[in-house]
């Protein structure tokens, strides 16, 4: 009986002990990631967008603590100024599920890094590119949009709504300049 | 102007329509200013044309009066930066144009100031003055006086350094630029400076009242109200809130923000000031209109400005000397104790500063405070300031403010919350020579309107749920009201038609700081975004939607 229990505990061990994987030496300050990402799904012919990525997201979406880094973030570089806890304010909502300019991490590193036509300053050059990388996934998870076990689960502010990882899942509705705003978001 | 004239009363002669005529009211025309953002403008009407701005993309349009259904005359688009929408803290707004010699002056959000032939629509001048890399938008309503044309900046929430420049009327070159706050030289302060209380007294205090160098972020913006006194040849503008919004990072009164300068308009040379709000601990701008008066007060002749403040006092001020003479609460106050008279200085009560991670709870009047920019209205048949107002509290709690150039400069969360009583709003008439309220009229949402009142004893005002309403100026009685398209926060426009009637014209468009809400589609399930705003308007989606359509009315 001990035998087997301890059989069993030596076989699901080595899956407890996975741990994430994550490079500890970030790419280099100058350096950014190359991504082909279209911002909408409308595309001539039945294939839809041609797009090709770095595949950095797999580092990043899913990543405690780059989803962790990314909320220090997030307050850092000011983005709750404009976007608060993700209500918006001088920028869109980002608890939402309207995407104006795409909801792929891809499209919001390029969010960040190009800056959008309407107010979104482009940050080339002044952050990072793994902390934009560290940002967009954040982004992502204040819509519920990435796991909930790696989601960061407190936040030190005024607790306007429920951490990260008790958020439920939002899925993206691609928005466009004017967003069909008007209801009380549900 | 906006202000009805250079000493802001937004009272009208016209009395044609009276508390009892009032309901009869209809619509003559409409016209939709093709921008779902919030309407703050007012339009304006010189002979038989009636002119619009728009907000964000700053729109102006001319509509002829003469014809049937005011026909389209000509517009003019300025083509601002799309970007600047990223810098604006409280929607994209703009409060109106100025006129003068058969020219309109106005601000582009992207720190534009432009003049436009009235006749023609044609561009007379345009000067970029303010720079959006740094935060710096333009949403203030211009003065034109003495051939100069009186502009400030916006962007208290960006660490920008706060600034009026007068532009010569006829060619747009600035005659000069004080800013409100570093070295003396810079603020135009000289030898004819004389503030009336010592606090204000000594060189160069808009460097010294702050930690080394915070000045050069530290707001004092110009996007509120200007009144002239072509007697005294003074010119009178407040200055926005010290930034960041967290107070402990700027330890000292912060000179010269929050407070009221008495400027030269020829040459922008300081003659007194007076600082409503030293050391401001909750983003109390001290940017609001100020109505200039001549009254007897304890029996001798003043000259007086009146001045409804954001922390929640209706100040009476000498406007020859800055002396404070009243200053009374018109608002519930959880902060201060009141103005004491004999140094001026308004008195905080400490247990109620916002700390670094610590909420504090139940701060009254809120951030945008007892009352915001929309402009109050000044009878001399009822001897009644009319104050568009809001009820509102809050909870802060302050963070590290970090300075990134263009981006916002707070260290602060807030949530708003309906202040004592759970409404909103308040239209309140106030006795200034009594020192009191007469009546007032409680309203759901915060009253964000302007408003005016006539000879006919009527004022009217726009609420946040889309009613406009004419109510008896001596009694408070609504003796009208018509549902709008959408919430109106403008403000309305009285005159005397080509058809020989009395109009009133308001511009309906939900929006600004409370109502961005809906005109930007926020999401309310985070209360602090909108700088705490959206707590206090969750409900607001459910009442109204965007808009941006002008209403004129008349009698049959």
């Amino acid at each position: 009986m001990i035998r087997t229990a301890l059989a069993l505990v030596l076989a699901v061990l080595p899956a407890a002990c996975q741990r994430e994987e994550r490079q500890a030496r970030p790419s280099p300050v100058g350096g950014e990631s190359r991504e082909e990402v279209a911002l909408v799904s409308l595309s001539p012919g039945s294939a839809g967008p041609v797009v090709a990525t770095s595949g950095k997201a797999a580092q990043f979406e899913g990543n405690a603590y780059h989803l962790s880094q990314g909320k220090k973030l997030f307050v850092w570089f000011n983005c709750n100024g404009c976007h608060g806890q993700g209500g918006g304010g001088m920028g869109p909502a980002l608890i939402d599920d309207r995407w104006i300019y795409g909801a792929a991490i891809e499209n919001i590193v390029q969010t960040i890094r190009e800056g959008r036509p309407n107010g979104m300053p482009s940050f080339r050059g002044r952050i990072p590119d793994d902390q934009i990388w560290e940002l967009a996934a954040y982004v992502r998870a204040m819509s519920g949009n990435v796991p909930s076990s790696a989601a960061p689960a407190r936040s030190d502010t005024l607790h306007p709504r429920p951490a990260e990882n008790r958020t439920d899942p939002s899925p993206p509705v691609a928005g466009g300049l004017v967003p069909p705003g008007g209801e009380r978001a549900q | 102007m906006p202000a009805k004239n250079f000493a802001s009363t937004r009272y009208s002669e016209l009395s044609e329509i009276t508390p009892e005529t009032a309901k009869d009211l209809r619509v003559s025309f409409t016209f939709s200013v093709g921008v779902n953002r919030g309407q703050e403008s007012s339009p304006l009407v010189v002979d038989g044309t009636m002119y619009v701005l728009s907000p964000y993309p700053n729109i102006l349009y001319a509509l002829d009066l003469t014809k049937p259904g005011a026909a389209l005359k000509w517009q003019y688009n300025p083509k601002p930066e799309a970007a600047a929408q990223g810098v604006a803290c409280c929607d994209v707004v703009n409060r109106g144009p100025a006129y003068a010699d058969g020219h309109l002056f106005f601000n582009t959000l992207d720190g534009n100031v432009v003049s436009v032939e009235a006749a023609t629509g044609r561009e007379a001048w345009k000067t970029k003055i303010g720079n959006i890399n740094i935060g710096e938008t333009m949403t203030m309503a211009p003065l034109v006086a003495r051939g100069k044309v009186f502009v400030g900046n916006a962007g208290g929430e960006f660490g920008v350094r706060g600034w009026i420049q007068a532009l010569d009327q006829q060619t747009g070159k600035v005659a000069w630029k004080a800013f409100n706050t570093g070295p003396d030289a810079d603020v135009l302060i000289g030898p004819g400076f004389r503030p009336f209380y010592d606090s204000d007294k000594g060189p160069d205090l808009g460097t010294k009242t702050w930690p080394p160098g915070a000045w050069e972020q530290g707001g004092g913006t110009v996007w509120g109200w200007l009144s002239f006194d072509p007697e005294l040849n003074l010119l009178y503008h407040g200055t926005g809130n010290p930034g960041p919004w967290n107070a402990d990072q700027r330890p000292g009164d912060n000179k010269w923000t929050s407070g009221l300068f008495a400027r030269d308009p020829d040459t922008g040379a300081a003659r007194w000031f007076y600082q409503w709000s030293p050391h401001d601990l909750y983003d109390w701008d001290g940017i609001n209109e100020q109505i200039l008066l001549d009254m007897t007060w304890n029996g001798a002749p003043r000259k007086v400005l009146v001045r409804p403040e954001r922390n929640g006092h209706v100040y009476i001020l000498d406007r020859t000397t800055g002396e404070v003479l009243a200053a009374k609460p018109f608002h519930p106050i959880t902060t201060t104790t009141g103005v004491d008279l004999k140094t001026g200085r308004l008195q905080y009560i400490p247990e109620k500063k916002p700390e670094m991670g610590k909420v504090m709870r139940d701060i009254c009047p809120n951030a945008s405070g007892a009352k915001d920019w929309s402009p109050s209205a000044y009878s001399p048949r009822t001897g009644l300031l009319y104050l568009p107002h809001a009820n509102l509290c809050m909870d802060e709690e302050h963070l590290q403010a970090n300075y990134i150039a263009g981006t916002p400069y707070l260290g602060s969360e807030t949530r708003m919350k309906a202040g004592p009583g759970g409404h909103r709003g308040v239209y309140t008439a106030w006795d200034v020579a009594g020192e009191r309220a007469a009546w007032s009229i409680k309203e759901e949402f915060p009253v964000w309107s302007g408003t005016l009142v006539t000879a006919g004893d009527v004022a009217f005002y726009g609420t946040m749920d889309g009613w406009f309403k004419a109510v008896n100026a001596r009694t408070g009685a609504v003796v009208w009201q018509f549902k709008t398209g959408s919430g109106i926060i403008g403000q309305p426009t009285t005159y005397r038609a080509p058809d020989g009637r009395q109009h009133v014209a308001i511009l309906s468009g939900v929006g600004g700081w409370p109502g961005v809400i809906v005109s930007a589609d926020l999401d309310p399930r985070d209360g602090t975004g909108a700088l705490g705003f959206l707590n206090a308007m969750r409900d607001l989606k459910e009442v109204t939607t965007k808009g941006g359509m002008l209403y004129d009315f008349a009698l049959p």
